[in-house]
């Protein structure tokens, strides 16, 4: 029993730029992974090399245990991929785009549509509409059921919900819970350091270097610092205080609160300030600290 | 308070279709004003209006003491406006961009060297003046394309999802940009879609279906709809949409 995906030091460059630099992780099967990290972290360099379309530098790489150097024409009909930018084609309807897909891959609609089902069911009845005249939640949704209707055994999304309203990111995750479900291992990107909680685990990346990787929840309780949240009518000031402040480790805004770390133990007259646990955001935060 | 951008009733139709259905609001000096909602809400619509980059349909604005029908060119020379997508030119080099913006603008060459070297002080930049836009990091960008949308130090600025994309410690530094500039009476109108950024705002309007369906202080939204965060708020406001995105 081999796992669903094994990244072994993985490392590319562009000219002077090291994109990603010895990447090691593994993802078991029916894994809901997630890759954390800003733009230029080096999330789509690794979803390239994964899916056969870029060929590392140095390093290992294997999916459903096939080598993504040697046996990279399996691995094409294995995988699905949706990249980050809308790529289907944008002058064939919704249904000619679905269609299309599956006889590419050998399939019909019809023998894999209970995979798709929940998703496509959304969209069906604008099957007739070109994909270029679709909103974005419904491109989001058509590329994801193109990229499902081969009945993959691992699924790749890059960043599939940045620039989506939080209702249909909420949506969207609702999904992706559902083809967990069914078996298949997912590979999902995002900037959103909420949706991390979502994940069985996740690596958080910055520029092309895993900071860490584990469960959300053994994420957040390694915190090494005891994290305290502030309100004030005027957090903008008071932020700029604690900044000045010598005994701040750090301060950071967090909505309405501010989130503070110091360097001391908070004397008992401190009582504006409760300890709280951390998100992953803090712990995203602390690690670029460093 | 002055206002700076005051709508009565506006109104845009495409065809049959209302994509914002009469909406009146003020926003004031000084004011950080989040402008919220689900994708297809209409949101696009409005701040295209308030930048006259489209005619409404039926009611009024003003923007900047200008009115958004009659008077469009006035008031695209009294606001800035900075997008995720495009804003600056990554073939010109920081000092260059700077210059560019001023020239549009109509800034005198005296005064965009003066702001140029101001500019580049606040945000730390002296050393980049020379290196070209498109080998600065994007967290950078970000900065500096806020920077020369605010460069002719106009009434209101408009950012549109301004900090998809970037690391959670420089969208904080991008925050405080926007909070030194409100400072000095910048009016500052933002979209996003991070809830959190949501918080920061003086006061947050949420639209659905071209309608906006509340307008409050964060605190005084959470308290209305019972909610412990902006996101419980907007969950349940955007989830009443009939439109969402599909139309």
């Amino acid at each position: 029993m081999f796992e669903a995906l094994a990244v072994n030091n993985i490392s590319i460059t562009y000219g002077k730029l090291q994109a990603l630099k010895d990447v090691c992780f593994k993802v078991e099967k029916g894994e809901l992974f997630g890759l954390i990290g800003p733009d230029g972290a080096g999330k789509t360099s690794l979803f390239r090399i994964l899916t056969s379309l870029l060929i590392p530098n140095n390093g290992t790489a294997t999916v459903d245990g096939l080598d993504v150097v040697r046996d990279y024409r399996q691995i094409r009909n294995r995988v699905g991929y949706m990249p980050g930018r809308f790529s289907l084609y944008q002058d064939l309807t919704v249904e000619e785009n679905l269609n299309f897909f599956a006889t590419v891959f050998g399939t019909t609609v019809k023998e894999n549509y209970y995979l798709i089902k929940d998703i496509y069911r959304q969209i069906e009845p604008f099957k007739t509409r070109r994909a270029g005249k679709l909103s974005g939640g419904m491109k989001q949704k058509l590329a994801l059921s193109c990229a499902l209707i081969h009945k993959p055994t691992v699924l790749f999304l890059d960043e599939p919900t940045t620039g989506v309203d939080p209702v249909s990111r909420k949506e969207f995750w609702g999904m992706l819970k559902k083809l967990k479900e069914q078996g298949i291992t997912i590979l999902v990107s995002t900037p959103y350091m909420d949706e991390a909680a979502l994940c069985d685990r996740v690596a958080l990346i910055q520029k092309g270097e895993i900071l860490k990787i584990d469960t959300p929840k053994q994420i957040s309780e390694s915190f090494p610092h005891k994290l305290y949240s502030i309100h004030s009518d005027d957090n903008y000031n008071l932020l700029l205080q604690l900044r000045k402040n010598p005994t701040v480790y750090s301060a950071y805004s967090f909505g309405d609160t501010l989130h503070v770390v110091f360097n001391e133990e908070l004397t008992a007259d401190n009582t504006q300030y409760k300890e709280i646990q951390p998100t992953i955001e803090d712990c995203f935060m602390d690690l670029l600290k460093k | 308070m002055e206002k700076v951008i005051k709508t009565e009733k506006l109104t845009k139709k495409f065809g049959d279709f209302t994509a914002v259905d009469a909406i009146s609001f003020e926003v004031g000096t000084g004011e950080i004003f989040g402008f919220l909602g689900a994708n297809g809400a209409g949101k696009t619509t409005v701040m295209r209006m308030l930048c006259g980059l489209s005619h409404p349909t039926s009611g009024i604005g003003t923007v900047a003491g200008f009115d958004i029908f009659h008077q469009s060119e006035s008031v695209k020379k009294n606001i800035g406006y900075m997008s995720q997508k495009f804003s600056l030119y990554n073939d010109l080099k920081v000092w260059e961009n700077l210059r560019l913006f001023g020239g549009i603008y109509g800034m005198k060459e005296i005064e965009i060297v003066e702001k140029t070297t101001k500019t580049l002080q606040e945000l730390g930049f002296e050393s980049e003046r020379n290196t070209l836009v498109k080998s600065l990091p994007l967290g950078w960008k970000q900065k500096l394309a806020f920077s020369v949308s605010i460069f002719h130090e106009p009434k209101i600025v408009f950012l549109d999802e301004p900090t998809g994309g970037v690391d959670p410690v420089t969208r904080r530094q991008f925050w405080e940009l926007i909070y030194a500039a409100a400072t000095r009476g910048i009016t500052i109108f933002v979209t996003t879609h991070y809830m959190d950024e949501a918080e920061y705002c003086n006061r947050v309007s949420i639209m659905v279906d071209g309608k906006i369906e509340a307008l409050d202080t964060p605190r005084n939204l959470k308290n209305t709809f019972d909610a412990v965060s902006m996101d419980e708020v907007f969950q349940r406001l955007a989830r009443k949409a009939k439109r969402s995105d599909n139309y």
